[in-house]
Formats: C-alpha cells, structure tokens, sequence
C-alpha cells in the first residue's frame, strides 16, 4: 500500500507545462531518487508535494486520503507529514540556529518548548552543529546551513522527508555524515523523496530511482538498472553523460 | 542688523512665544497624526495588497486605485480639494480637521506603498520554507518577514517623516495656523523676514531632528537581521 500515489498529475508554472501526467507510487520507508537534466521537473515535483505548486489536474493520495489542494485544511495535513529541505536552505535569515530548528514546532505545531529543545540539541549535535546554536545562516557555510535545514526538518517530526539537491553545498567529507543520517532515518521508518545529481549518493542510498524530462516521467528503475542498463535511450544517454564527466 | 537687534526683544514677547509655541503644536500633531494613521493604516494596506484570497481582489483594487492616485497628486492639490468638498458637503469647516484628514490620507498612500516594497524585497524563499512548513500568512509576515524587512521599510519611512514635517507648512494655504502661517502672521505685523521665518527655521529643526534621532534608533533596534 503507498504511503504517496500521485496519479496523473499535471502542473503549470504560469504558461509553463512544468509537471506532465505524472504517475507515482512511493511505499513506507522507501528512498526514491530523482533524477534528470536541469529544468526536468524534479524540484517541482517536490514543491508540489508541499503545496507549494498546486497541480492543475490530477490527484495524490497521502496515505490512501485524497489531497484536496484547494483546502487549506488538507494542505496542513500534507504540511505537517511531510518536510522538504530546499536546495538553496531557506534558512530565516532573521534567526539563529536553534530558533530556526525550534520556530516551528513551537509556534505552528504548539509542541512543549523543552522537548522541542532538547529534540533540536540532539539533531544538532548529530548535524555537527552543537557549537553554532547562537550563529545566524550569514555566518554558515553553505554546508552548515544546509546540515541546519535538515535538521529544522527533522525536528517537525515528518513521516516523509523531501529532500531537494541537499548534498550540492555539502564539503567531500560532509556527504558521507548526511548520506549515514540518511540511512538512519531511513532504517527508522522514515520516507524519501531526494533530488540529486550526485549519481553516487543515489545509487548508494535509493531503493528506486526516477529519470525524469522535460516534466515527464521517462523511466522509474532500480539504482542498478538505472545506472547500468537503463530500458529508455534517453535514460541512458543522461547516466552516460553524467558518468563521464565524473 | 543694528535694526534685527532691536527687534528681538519686542518679537520673543510672551504672546509671540505663546504664539509660535501653539503653531508649532499645530505642526507636530498634523504631522504625528499623520505618520501614526499612515504608519498603521499604510501597513495593513501593504498587508492586504500582497494576500491572494479571491474574496479580498475588491479591496486590492480599491488598494492599487487609493495608492496610485494619492501618491502621484501633489500634497496642495489633495489639500484644495478636500477643502471645498468639505464646504460644498458641509461635514465640517474646522480647517484643521480638514489638513489632519488630508495628511493622513497621503502618508498612508506614502507609507502603504514603503511597507509594501519593504515585504516585496524579501526573497520568495523565505514565504516558501515558511509555506512548507505551515506557517500562515500572517505568521510569515510577523515571523520571518517583517523582521527582515525592517531594514528595507524604515530609512525611507523616516526620511518621509521629515519631509512630511516640513510639506505640513502647505497648510497654511487653507489657513491652518501651522509654523509657516505664524511666521507670515509675524512678518505681515512688520517684524523682520529674517527674524520671522529665522525663527521658525529653528523651530522645524527642533521638531524634525530627534525625529531624525529616534529613526536611526529604531534602525538599529529593528533593522538588524538578527533580532
């Protein structure tokens, strides 16, 4: 049973046909990666998970209810399952680290300020970042900042995580420690949708992987087939391309 | 000047002082009025602008109309013209109401039009990690937003403030007895120009400087990002 259906799903951008009759089934605890050339849709696909593009056509269902995006009440539920951590962190600039972490699950999901507390000091501490509660996102890394969205995500508790080119800012080293918080979360129940270009992190971590173009789905495999013997030709032609300038 | 010396005794008489001290009362509460109505009345306008809700596109209409008429109409235009409506409706003939009213209705289409770049300076991916994580619109705003934005919203608004102070002298044109209609009172008894409006010189700068003051206060307060 999936935890997320997504079914015919059809978004728009203004005039720009951003998502093309999507079909996606995506089971408890799985990692899928999405993959594909700049502008394929991947990020998007994502925002639309959060209700931050409303699709024109087309229905989700979150653990078997349908989503109703034109109902506030429903995107609070989408919101409150699932976490996205963005590309660029979306960290608030006019916040700490620690009030980052703590802003919401205290103001917006009205949790007790101590537990939130002390559940934001552990995610820290596992991010590398016990030391910089005090410091604001101007005086991070990009890496920093981006280990800070995680686990601002994280401390919302969500059933399902979105995960969009987190490992893009990240230093060499760094990757290995977020690739092992995320196959922790992953062993702990914890759902993914990731966006990478990071060929190695998908193949490493996904369960299954999507190859996505031009807003459509082109090919949905396992990490192994995708990589080494792909069913679509323009499937193969990205991984061939992305391979060889590795 | 030997004639200017001898004039300041007879000009800073107790009735003139009492005088001036009464027009210059005139001029900092049509211009407080004005920047507290505009401050607020502004803001929510800015507030109401940026919503998306179908049912409020009437009031940003009405908003984008109100804000683009009265920031392009000059202040002595809306002034005339608020003048004779009120005598031809016959509301009131109390020219200070009629100067308070009209101020108020610039800086708030001034002021509205401030906050509103202030909040549209704010990057989109701030609304959007907010967005994600269910935070509604007036939260964002109080939250994340406003904070940030401060910074963009306050030097222009405080400069406004100033000018405004100065811009309350147009007045005088409908016969409010502000500092500038003081001094021509002065100088039309046969004191000096010089000492006249000299005087009131003084006087502006005593009202607009701890204004000038307290908006770099309130820069430094809330304009920083990490507050």
């Amino acid at each position: 049973m999936p935890q997320i259906k997504i079914k015919s799903i059809n978004a728009f951008y203004e005039k720009l046909h951003v998502l093309k009759n999507i079909e996606l089934n995506v089971s408890k605890g799985e990692i899928v990666s999405l993959i594909g050339p700049s502008g394929s849709g991947k990020s998007s696909l994502l925002k639309m998970l959060v209700g931050l593009l409303i699709p024109k056509s087309g229905k989700i269902y979150l653990n078997e209810n349908l989503v109703n995006f034109k109902n506030q009440s429903d995107l609070r539920t989408i919101r409150e399952q699932i976490a996205i951590v963005f590309q660029q962190y979306n960290l608030f600039q006019n916040m700490n680290v620690l009030k980052n972490v703590c802003i919401a699950p205290t103001k917006i999901q009205k949790r007790d300020p101590k537990e939130v507390n002390e559940q934001a000091l552990n995610l820290l501490e596992k991010v590398g970042l016990k030391d910089k509660l005090k410091s604001y996102p101007d005086e991070l890394s990009g890496g920093q900042q981006q280990r800070v969205a995680i686990a601002r995500a994280l401390c919302l508790n969500p059933q399902i995580l979105l995960l969009d080119e987190i490992t893009s800012a990240l230093d060499p080293e760094l990757v290995k420690e977020v690739l092992d918080s995320i196959r922790l979360l992953a062993s702990e129940g914890m759902t993914m949708l990731i966006v990478s270009h990071e060929m190695n992190f998908v193949k490493e971590v996904s369960s299954r992987v999507v190859f996505m173009d031009e807003g459509s789905i082109i090919e949905i495999n396992n990490p192994r087939n995708i990589f080494e013997k792909p069913k679509e030709k323009r499937t193969l032609d990205f991984v061939s391309k992305i391979l060889k300038e590795k | 000047m030997e004639r200017l010396i001898e004039e300041i005794p007879n000009f800073f008489t107790i009735w003139n002082v009492i005088f001036l001290a009464k027009a210059m009362g005139v001029t900092f509460l049509l211009t407080a009025i004005g920047c507290l109505v505009g401050f607020s009345v502004g803001g929510l306008l800015a507030i109401f602008r940026k919503t998306k809700s179908i049912y409020l596109l009437p009031l940003r209409i009405f908003i984008v109309i109100y804000t683009e008429i009265f920031r392009r109409v000059p202040f002595l235009v809306s002034l005339l013209l608020f003048f004779y409506v009120f005598q031809i409706i016959k509301i009131s003939d109390d020219l200070f109401l009629i100067a308070t009213i009209t101020v108020c209705i610039i800086a708030t289409a001034y002021i509205g039009e401030i906050i509103r770049s202030g909040i549209e300076s704010i990057n989109q991916t701030q609304w959007d990690a907010a967005t994600a994580m269910n935070f509604t619109y007036y939260q964002t705003l109080r939250e994340v937003i406003f904070p940030q934005a401060w910074k963009v919203i306050l030097p222009p608004a405080f400069g406004f403030f100033i000018m405004f102070i100065k811009d309350t002298a147009l007045a005088s044109q409908i016969g409010v007895m502000e500092l500038t209609f003081a001094a021509k009172i002065l100088n039309n008894k046969g004191f000096s120009p010089l000492l006249s409006f000299g005087t009131i010189l003084i006087l502006y700068f005593i009202l607009s400087f701890p204004l000038d003051r307290f908006g770099k206060y309130m820069e430094r307060k809330l304009a920083s990002n990490k507050n």
